[in-house]
């Protein structure tokens, strides 16, 4: 990636402009060329490297409801009890940790009152306790990973 | 300027769902789509981020494809008069990508605060948790990292909106 292309990528992790020619705005703020900035953003959605261009809506802000939750799994049941959450469309993401609590998922449901069914639901098919970290507050980050 | 119609505003959210159009005007094109004119689209669009609609504006980027092959959540035991204080400060740093107050559970788990932090190797992150619990004060307080040794890949995926902070919500 040369100079301008990761002062583009930098840049626009911090916003896009919200005026009718973002990219006129963009061009006299980073001296590139609007046509060239769009091509930087076209190529890195194609490579992978931007899963998104645009707004990126709250999900906590329209419908759904939704808890973090952990469950200490032995070692030997790992795999198992990953399978069996696979089958579960509510289970939105699954991260292995380093820690007694070492499966961590985020439970996406419909509506609120789903969440305790469901968890208790996977308590029962898994037979472990399932602790939920349900948010309480959120501090908002300014999302920036420089390259 | 006319105002959207609640018609015309949902077919416009649905259009951005999908992303911002890569042209010079975008929102001129999308207001074609909505039979509407570009200053509408774009008073709705400044209102919907004013209400706090949008987490951001602009790009989600995949962490590991810029580098950031490590992650690891920090986690703290503040005492609850302090905790939004904390919070708030460890929220304004940098590789500081998510920050959340959640309950306890005792005895098993005596933390309340998760903070996600991310870099390109794990003794960046282990040196960035030791930099931040210096610059805040915070090694008084108990605390915890786990990293985050696999990220497992779901079938279900219908909240696919936020690919990079769906770890965080809930």
């Amino acid at each position: 990636m040369d100079n301008a292309a990761r002062a583009l990528l930098n840049r626009l992790q911090l916003g896009l402009p919200l005026v009718a020619d973002p990219w006129g705005a963009l061009a006299s703020e980073l001296g590139q060329e609007p046509e060239a900035m769009r091509q930087h953003v076209a190529d890195w959605l194609a490579d992978g490297t931007l899963t998104r261009f645009g707004p990126l809506f709250d999900v906590a802000r329209m419908d759904g409801a939704f808890t973090l939750a952990a469950m200490a799994v032995p070692e030997e049941r790992f795999e198992a009890v990953h399978q069996q959450l696979l089958t579960l469309p509510e289970v939105a993401h699954n991260y292995r940790r380093e820690h007694a609590l070492n499966m961590w998922f985020v439970l996406a449901c419909t509506d609120a009152e789903q969440i305790a069914p469901s968890l208790k639901h996977i308590e029962q098919i898994t037979g472990l306790a399932v602790f939920n970290f349900p948010k309480l507050r959120e501090f908002h980050v300014q999302l920036y990973l420089p390259v | 300027m006319p105002a959207l119609s609640t018609a015309q505003q949902l077919h416009l959210r649905s259009l951005l769902e999908q992303g911002l159009p890569l042209t010079s005007e975008p929102y001129a094109q999308l207001a074609e789509h909505i039979h509407s004119d570009s200053h509408s689209v774009l008073a709705a669009v400044q209102q919907w981020q004013d209400e706090g609609l949008f987490r951001r504006f602009g790009l989600v980027v995949r962490h590991h494809q810029l580098g950031y092959k490590a992650n690891a959540m920090l986690v703290l035991d503040i005492p609850d008069d302090a905790v939004t204080a904390v919070g708030t400060q460890l929220a304004e740093e940098p590789r500081v990508t998510l920050c959340y107050r959640r309950p306890r559970r005792l005895p098993d788990w005596p933390y309340n605060l998760f903070c996600m932090i991310h870099g390109r190797a794990r003794d960046e992150v282990e040196g960035e948790i030791a930099a931040l619990l210096a610059r805040h004060q915070l090694h008084s307080y108990r605390h915890d990292w786990l990293f985050s040794t696999r990220a497992y890949k779901q079938r279900g995926g219908h909240f696919a909106a936020s690919p990079t902070q769906g770890h965080g919500h809930g």
